[in-house]
């Protein structure tokens, strides 16, 4: 790299070694106080907070909603709700924890809080803007909350003709609320993109971007472009139902499988929306927690965008039993197997980064390990499930299902939970109970393995998924998959408890519990009002654990408003790698 | 076969459709264990291994290692590109279906299936099919999208409204198999079940001959096989239990209370006014589920339908 650029440009400015001052004194949620002050803010780290709240709320909905599917499929017939009941919580179960949590979980709440951190910038490019997104989707929820209250929804998530188009369920309020939440995804990712290009701090090449900051780059290029699909799609949904136009529907010269390729175009995409940016925070905590250089810096960046614009060909591995064209089923399964490549390098790669290195196994690394556990089972059904006559088999039963769970939940939920924890003291100033927290992670462990593995094996003995009924032969593999799922949920209650308790009673987080070479671990825990005392000249790599944390810690006082301590440093040491 | 992953598949009773699935299934569940183990391994190897012993630790810089990278990368491709190419193969052999095999009408509907033969007989929720000989489904949906999947096969596929799909398979012995929907259809979509039902060869032509031409016996008769064949059943009982909606025991001549507060007492308009216009008049408790049967039923074969129910009382 421009080594010898970058240093002479150094050499120029008068370089001073920044130290955060361990106990601020103006923070980010002291600066401006009241609900008003909240509600108005334009401050990313702020609107991040109120995402992850949103985001939370949306979970734990969603998660009780499963718990009540889970609780009704204990008996092959009726436990204790009706079918139609049943359909409608399935519904919802899946329209929310995919539109509501999945999609807006990392890049909308973590992405928020850290992105411009770690290109130390003051805020993202728009905030304005950033604060019309987080509107924008709660205008989204409500829309879906009507419909909750307003004769349900019994579609599935997935919204197909022509049944959705002949329900005389909400499906209107639904589709406009998924319509209009599209628009606070694609805002988000524009700001994203836009901040990452243009308000990177002096120093930081793109060869310096925290692998974060790739993940959640490939995921605004594919927002940007994606999400629009699905707008017109279900405004085309909603015109049908509402005029009877004849696109999806068969009863007036429409064809459903239009629909299918309409909705797939995007929610397969969708699908790297939610994991992608999980990609990052793993790449994060596990230099972190290892104390060592990642292993493969570009093979992991470039895999992201890799993984992103394969993304947008595959859609039709969803079809295969759908009726489409046998050219179509072929090629899709294909390129199918293209995605898998990436996925697997950078897990090859996170495991390599382990090697030799100083590993400390702290709650946040504890969930990266289970991670890699989960996601790799999720990756390997996935190769399953993308070839053709396996899938043939396979395609809409349980087996499905536990692939999914596994990666969606084993792999975007677990990477949020490992992210969660390991920026909650830069977010709180607050440590949490590590305890507590390695006891809820262990439970987390047990209970998602008890619920979904059995799944893969009733799929694959031909369960089929959307079942509210089922024949007897099944019942073993139900009732363990809820007790599975309670354990789960008993985790999660207590992770939501301590991180709450903490807030109150845990312990001054200091700026960098971790001993972090991340540039968002410079700053104050809780942040600065403007994120840094100075905008910090990067020198380093995100990941140069090699070198001593004095020698590291290096920016460069262009402003200073008297928060930070400055010592002098020789600047015959200031290197690149 | 004695393989590790057999306890996953269910016994295979079509080998012509479900061998090479089967196979390949078998062979992907194996490698990914072998890698599943190796990565559990290095993780908790390198975890112990490696662990902080002091707050500071040295750590070598390893940046990247070409070799290795690529290594990682070209095995797992060629694996894949195997996994693609026995996919392919197996899903040919779901696609060619046999010259000699034997054809039969499927319709789905919410929540059935209606089988139809070529000698005109017809049957509801059960396909009887004769054993050793290729047999192929032409399928179709009188309405939503629903989907035919019978496990023991390995065989799915959608079936929908405006165009003809078709599945095959050959059983190669007598006995019985479980048909799903694996399409959602609605609210009484985990009942829309039906059996294949494989026979000896010359069994099965006894049963064809028995069935007759199909439409025969009395009106009675010919009321009691619509309700089957339409699928009224899935949500009227013929039994006093409470489905989705009102059983059809002792429904004629009952006393209804409607949704609006009136009371109407059942009678031949108002069966017929039902199947033709079924939101017109909602027997209160009940949903406003059902779906319209104009066109789908002439006026003789409502009439058939309440000849049957008047038998119910």
């Amino acid at each position: 790299m421009a080594t010898a650029e970058v240093s002479s440009n150094i050499k120029k400015l008068q370089v001073k070694r920044f130290k955060p001052a361990e106990d601020p004194k103006n923070t980010y949620l002291t600066d401006e106080k009241g609900l008003w002050a909240w509600l108005t803010t334009v401050d990313h780290k702020k609107i991040g907070l109120m995402y992850l709240g949103a985001v939370a709320f949306f979970f734990l909905l969603g998660g009780l909603l499963a718990l009540a599917l889970r609780t009704e499929l204990w008996t092959p017939a009726k436990t204790f709700i009706e079918a139609d009941t049943y359909n409608q919580i399935f519904t919802l179960h899946g329209a929310i924890m995919v539109f509501f949590v999945l999609v807006p979980s990392i890049p909308a709440a973590l992405g928020n809080f850290i992105l411009p951190m770690q290109v130390g910038a003051k805020d993202v490019a728009f905030p304005r803007l950033n604060l019309a997104s987080f509107y924008i989707y709660v205008i989204g929820a409500i829309f879906t909350f009507i419909a909750l209250f307003n004769n349900g929804l019994d579609t599935g998530w997935t919204f197909y003709t022509p049944y959705s188009t002949t329900t005389t369920t909400s499906v209107i309020w639904v589709t406009l609320g998924v319509f209009i939440l599209g628009f606070s995804s694609i805002l988000t990712g524009t700001n994203f993109i836009t901040t990452i290009h243009k308000l990177r701090a002096p120093g930081i090449t793109w060869s310096k971007l925290p692998l974060n900051i790739w993940a959640l780059y490939a995921t605004s290029i594919i927002q940007v472009l994606a999400t629009p699909v699905l707008a017109i799609t279900v405004l085309l949904l909603t015109m049908e139902r509402f005029m009877g136009l004849g696109i999806f529907d068969p009863a007036n010269g429409g064809d459903p499988v239009l629909f299918q390729h309409f909705f797939w175009f995007y929610s397969h995409p969708a699908v790297y929306i939610m994991i992608v940016p999980g990609f990052g925070i793993i790449s994060e905590v596990i230099t972190t927690f290892s104390k060592k250089h990642i292993f493969g810096y570009w093979a992991i960046a470039l895999s992201s965008l890799a993984i992103a614009f394969i993304g947008f060909l595959v859609w039709g591995h969803h079809m295969f039993t759908s009726g489409q064209s046998a050219v179509a089923t072929t090629v899709f399964s294909f390129l199918t197997f293209l995605v898998g490549i990436p996925t697997g390098i950078k897990i090859l790669n996170w495991v390599a980064t382990l090697y030799k290195g100083s590993i400390e196994m702290k709650t946040p690394m504890l969930y990266v390990f289970i991670f890699l556990f989960l996601f790799s089972i999720g990756g390997f059904t996935g190769i399953m499930l993308g070839s053709l006559s396996a899938d043939i088999h396979l395609h809409d039963t349980y087996y499905v299902v536990a692939h999914f769970h596994y990666v969606m939940m084993g792999g975007t939920l677990m990477a949020l939970l490992a992210g969660l924890h390991y920026w909650w003291p830069k977010m709180t100033g607050k440590m949490y109970s590590e305890v507590w927290g390695k006891i809820s992670a262990v439970l987390v462990f047990i209970g998602f393995n008890l619920t979904f593995l059995p799944q893969f094996v009733m799929g694959a003995q031909g369960m089929p998924r959307r079942y509210y009924n089922y024949i007897d032969q099944f019942t073993p593999f139900h009732q363990t998959s809820t007790i599975g799922s309670y354990v789960l949920g008993l985790g999660l209650f207590i992770t939501l408890f301590y991180l709450l308790h903490s807030l109150w009673r845990g312990k001054k987080a200091g700026s960098n519990p971790w001993n972090s070479r991340g540039l968002e671990w410079q700053a104050t825990s809780p942040p600065d009002f403007h994120n840094f005392d100075h905008t910090p000249v990067v020198i380093h790599g995100p990941y140069d654990y090699h070198k001593p944390m004095e020698e590291f810690q290096l920016g460069l006082a262009v402003s200073h408003n008297g928060h930070g301590e400055e010592t002098d440093v020789k600047e015959s040491k200031v290197t690149t790698n | 076969m004695g393989r590790i992953f057999d306890f996953m598949l269910p016994e295979l009773k079509s080998p012509a459709t479900g061998a090479t699935t089967d196979a390949l299934i078998h062979f992907v569940n194996e490698v990914s264990l072998i890698f599943l183990v190796g990565i559990t391994f290095a993780l908790i190897y390198f975890a112990v291994k490696y662990r902080r012993r002091s707050e500071d630790d040295k750590t070598p810089v390893i940046t990247h290692n070409n070799k290795l990278e690529i290594t990682w990368s070209v095995i797992p491709l060629l694996l894949v590109m195997v996994v693609f190419g026995w996919g392919y193969k197996g899903w040919l052999n779901l696609n060619t279906v046999p010259d000699d095999a034997y054809e039969i009408q499927v319709t789905g509907f919410k929540w059935g299936w209606t089988f139809n033969y070529n000698t005109g007989a017809q049957i509801a929720n059960e396909v009887h099919v004769p054993a050793g000989k290729p047999v192929k489904l032409v399928m179709k949906s009188q309405d939503v999208l629903h989907s035919f999947y019978v496990p023991e096969y390995r065989i799915k596929h959608d079936v929908l409204p405006n165009r003809y799909t078709f599945v095959w398979f050959q059983a190669e012995e007598a006995g019985e198999s479980q048909v799903f929907c694996t399409e959602y259809c609605g609210t009484s979509h985990s009942n829309m079940l039906a059996k294949v039902i494989v026979h000896e060869p010359e069994d099965f032509e006894t049963w064809l001959a028995k069935q007759g031409t199909g439409g025969g016996g009395t009106p009675v008769e010919r009321g009691e096989n619509l309700v089957q064949l339409q699928g009224c059943v899935t949500c009227h009982s013929q039994d006093g239990s409470d489905l989705i909606g009102p059983t059809f025991q002792g429904l004629w001549e009952r006393e209804e209370r409607l949704a609006d507060g009136s009371t109407i007492t059942v009678d031949e308009n108002y069966i017929r006014e039902s199947i033709l216009d079924p939101s017109a008049k909602i027997v209160e408790g009940y949903q406003n589920q059902m779906a319209s049967y104009e066109g789908r039923l002439t006026d003789e074969q409502i009439s058939d339908i309440i000849e049957y129910i008047k038998t119910l009382n």
